[in-house]
């Protein structure tokens, strides 16, 4: 990309690729269709410009020719629909391998919460050839994180998590932009995007090490009381989270809900909205008592305790586990 | 020509021939308490060219501050609210109202054959709302002014800003009340009171344009104006509507702003749309190829326009499945605006083409409507959307359809009725090079911005990344060429008034009644009713006017 008049942007994730076919297939399409017009305007205008004695012929019109140019645009859209789509879903579907990192945006900066317990401000280190997924909310208005070397780009909302996935191609720097206009200083709150070798994330990763995201949550399960009704040993007075995540939920009204993270947060924030079959409305709301950062965690708690027994899998993609890293190489 | 007037035999008081829409009468009160359509039209004429310039004079300081990448010119808050308003005044004080209110507002009775529009009280009243919306908003503007964009986005606007949003939402909701009336009016007046012959397949394509564009005014405006209450009574009492944390949903706001919203980029391309039909037809010499099609396409493009909204949020968290369906839908629109182009395109075919200044509009107008269209194209498509949306590439995409298509249109038109509203003839050479002008600083302004977009450059941005900076500066220098070819038009209208030769009533041999009376017309248009025995466009019977550039009565 040359530095002063750059004309595409860089590649650095599997969907760019993608991205860019789908793009140059339009870009020739479009180029197509301007190109006969312009030279069909430009042509006929020349050759029936207007000379003395000769009349225009009236042509009341064609009705094959309207639905021909009806009907063979309409067919060259639908292949743009259709590719579109098809790469839509890929980029909606979050493989089930993903490792996970929470975002919390606020006017005017992007905080990283990696599941190992890294933070980050307005930085996000990935490894490259993981697939990461982004669970994403805002403390007050609507962002949007924008990857363009991603060629991704996701809202992110206050009141729920929306998600966003990618896996990492090509080590670098990239831009990280808010693209939904957030007030004052919206064209300050980016960043970067790190990609990184693994062994060189390993090490960045093994350098401030605390406590995983999960424990976090785990510790405030108990400190906010939570653990006294959601119990596991024996009924309590709220329903057993283990191996809820992801599953269907009957409620009280008869309607079935995945237990999803946006689930899960409301059912912390308003626990009146979905009660569960056979469970009494007595649970307190925690609107206002827990952060977006705790409610991440216990989030992510919740979720552990729908992963196999070794309660690590969120993490068995993570190069910490790796034996062999090369301690002595820095990042940054 | 005359032969095609026949007389109804109702005879109307007989009008005095030295007298006009213009001279009768010099008080003001004679033009404030107006009921007389063409003097509206003058009234709107006069206020959206205010509006226009003072619109175009943020859109100047916006490029002056993207010179550079650095936020130098101006505060970040204070390019917020630059945006801002360059946004409101040229969607909801310009774009919305320019051709509906000004060449609607003149054309449409003539046009028809009637005296006047089917209300001509409400038809002031409309013009009264208009500036009153304008006053409110140019006195939030100097008190402060606001910075939510255009979009009123919540919560930003109800609970984030702490500006004047409320002043510029009561502006806004007022502004549509105007455009309400406007609609009720056309409908109405191109319902009932159509001279005798003139059935809805003989009606010219302008009319055609300008029925569907009042369907959406008085359907879509409406729903804009309880949603921007509903922003006020959040941001005012806090009941829970649009902010989460008081039990809204902020996505709620988009769905009902975007259904009025989406459907207001075809009010305001609608109408130039049918300019374009118009100048083609007349400087081609023929009927329009296919004018059921084009006439239903505008019909079409009203209904369709209600049926797309959520292609504005694709990334917004609205789940798959109904991405995929207003994707889908979107499609769907592209065919009757691709109908429009090539039957234009196709009417050329045989014709006896004029280069007068009307028709080198037309001819831009077709090129930058179809850059506009073709990439709208690309933002439907969903993979591609994830990443241009919100960023310059939007931009640039609306930016061809409203100022390329909607302007292109307008400037066409005013051009080729300026000698029916004012009775003079424009300087033709210094027209030719305000259009060239138009169509050169255009595409240098808006076309880098594709580029800048596809980069990843995010709109509404005070300060960018360097590498952008090539780009912008290019931008602005297209923006500097721009505002000169806008400025021409605007001089060489006002010497014309004083030193413009006179123009005959038909100066350029074009087929529709507006033509068949004086120039300028008289307060009651017709002096009998006329009847219509032939199809719209029947330029095999009109000869054209002797000279092949604008002609000029002696």
């Amino acid at each position: 990309m040359s530095k002063y008049l750059p004309l595409w942007p860089d590649q650095a994730s599997t969907m760019a690729g993608q991205v860019d076919a789908l793009y140059i297939y339009l870009l020739l399409v479009a180029g197509v269709m301007t190109t006969v017009i312009f030279l069909a305007v430009t042509i006929l205008a020349i050759k029936y410009r207007r000379v003395p004695g000769r009349e225009a012929a009236q042509i009341e019109g064609s009705t094959i020719l309207e639905i021909g140019w009806s009907v063979i645009p309409f067919f060259v859209m639908l292949t743009f629909f259709i590719w579109g789509a098809v790469l839509f879903f890929k980029e909606r579907t979050p493989p089930a391998d993903a490792t996970e990192v929470y975002v919390v945006a606020k006017q005017w900066m992007w905080k990283v919460e990696h599941m190992e317990g890294q933070r980050e401000i307005n930085e996000l280190h990935v490894p490259t050839g993981q697939n990461v997924k982004l669970i994403m909310t805002s403390q007050d208005v609507i962002h949007s994180f924008f990857i363009p070397a991603f060629r991704l780009k996701q809202d992110v909302l206050p009141g729920r998590y929306t998600t966003l996935w990618f896996k990492a191609t090509v080590p670098g720097r990239y831009h990280l932009f808010c693209a939904e206009y957030c007030g004052t200083m919206h064209s300050g709150m980016g960043g970067d995007i790190v990609v990184m070798e693994p062994q060189d994330y390993a090490a960045w990763m093994a350098g401030g090490a605390t406590a995983p995201l999960q424990d976090t949550g785990k510790a405030l399960f108990a400190s906010l009381g939570c653990s006294t009704c959601h119990r596991s040993d024996v009924q309590g007075r709220g329903p057993n989270l283990e191996g809820i995540y992801d599953k269907p939920v009957l409620l009280e009204d008869g309607r079935t809900v995945t237990a999803d993270e946006n689930y899960v947060r409301e059912s912390i924030l308003n626990p009146t909205a979905k009660i569960v079959s056979g469970f009494k409305p007595v649970m307190p709301t925690f609107q206002g008592i827990v952060s977006d950062e705790q409610l991440n965690a216990l989030v992510a708690y919740v979720k552990s305790l729908s992963l196999p027994p070794t309660g690590t899998a969120g993490l068995q993609n993570s190069p910490v586990s790796s034996p062999a890293q090369p301690q002595n190489m820095q990042v940054q | 020509m005359a032969s095609n007037v026949a007389s109804t035999g109702v005879a109307t008081a007989p009008q005095d021939p030295t007298l006009n829409y213009l001279n009768n009468g010099h008080s003001l009160k004679s033009w404030l308490l107006t009921t007389d359509h063409k003097r509206i039209s003058l009234l709107y004429l006069i206020s959206v060219t205010v509006f226009f310039f003072l619109g175009g004079f943020f859109a100047m300081l916006i490029r002056l501050e993207l010179l550079t990448p650095q936020g130098d010119l101006m505060q970040a808050d204070t390019y917020n609210k630059v945006f801002t308003m360059h946004g409101m005044i040229m969607v909801f004080f310009f774009l919305i109202p320019v051709v509906p209110a000004v060449l609607g507002n003149f054309l449409v009775p003539l046009m028809i054959g009637a005296k006047d529009l089917a209300f001509p009280r409400i038809n002031l009243l409309s013009w009264y709302l208009y500036i009153v919306a304008g006053t409110l908003f140019l006195h939030c503007m100097l008190t402060g002014g606001v910075d939510t964009g255009w979009t009123f986005y919540t919560p930003y606007s109800t609970v984030g800003s702490n500006t004047n949003v409320i002043e510029a939402g009561l502006a806004v909701f007022i502004a549509g009340f105007s455009s309400i009336f406007t609609g009720l009016n056309f409908i109405v007046t191109i319902h009932r009171m159509r001279a005798p012959g003139m059935t809805w397949d003989r009606l010219p394509l302008f009319l055609w344009s300008m029925y569907a564009t009042s369907l959406i005014m008085i359907l879509g405006t409406p729903v804009v104006a309880i949603t921007i209450v509903l922003v006020a009574v959040e941001r005012l009492f806090h009941l829970g509507i649009f902010d989460p944390r008081l039990g809204g949903d902020p996505l709620l706001f988009q769905h009902l702003f975007w259904f009025y919203s989406h459907p207001a980029v075809y009010i305001m391309i609608l109408p130039s749309m049918g300019v374009v039909s118009e100048l083609i037809a007349c400087f081609a010499r023929k009927r329009i190829f296919g004018y059921k099609f084009v006439a239903l396409s505008s019909v079409a493009i009203a209904v369709l326009g209600f049926l797309v909204w959520a292609h504005h949020m694709f990334v917004a968290g609205i789940s798959l499945y109904a991405a995929m369906i207003f994707s889908f839908l979107t499609f769907f629109i592209g065919v009757p605006s691709a109908v429009k182009v090539f039957n234009w395109t196709a009417t050329l075919y045989k014709a006896s083409i004029s280069y007068a200044t009307p028709m080198l509009y037309a001819f831009g107008f077709i090129g930058l409507f179809t850059i506009g269209g073709l990439t709208g194209l690309f933002l439907a498509t969903l993979g591609i959307d994830v990443h241009v949306t919100d960023t310059y590439f939007v931009v640039a995409h609306f930016h061809y359809v409203m100022v390329g298509g909607v302007l292109m249109g307008y400037l066409g038109g005013m051009h080729f009725w300026w000698p029916k509203i004012s009775g003079r003839m424009y300087p033709e050479g210094w027209a030719k090079l305000s259009a060239l002008l138009v169509f050169v600083g255009f595409n240098l302004t808006f076309f880098p911005q594709f580029i800048l977009g596809y980069v990843g450059m995010p709109r509404r941005y005070w300060q960018y990344p360097p590498e952008f900076q090539v780009l912008n500066v290019l931008s602005t220098a297209g923006a500097s060429v721009l505002a000169v070819g806008y400025l021409l038009p605007m001089i060489y209208f006002l010497w014309s008034l004083r030193y413009g030769p006179i123009a005959t009533a038909n100066p350029w041999g074009a087929a529709g009644l507006e033509w068949q009376t004086t120039s300028p017309p008289p307060t009651f248009n017709f002096d009998e009713t006329p009847v219509v025995t032939w199809e719209a466009y029947n330029y095999e019977d009109i000869p054209a006017p002797k000279e092949l550039e604008a002609p000029v009565a002696q």
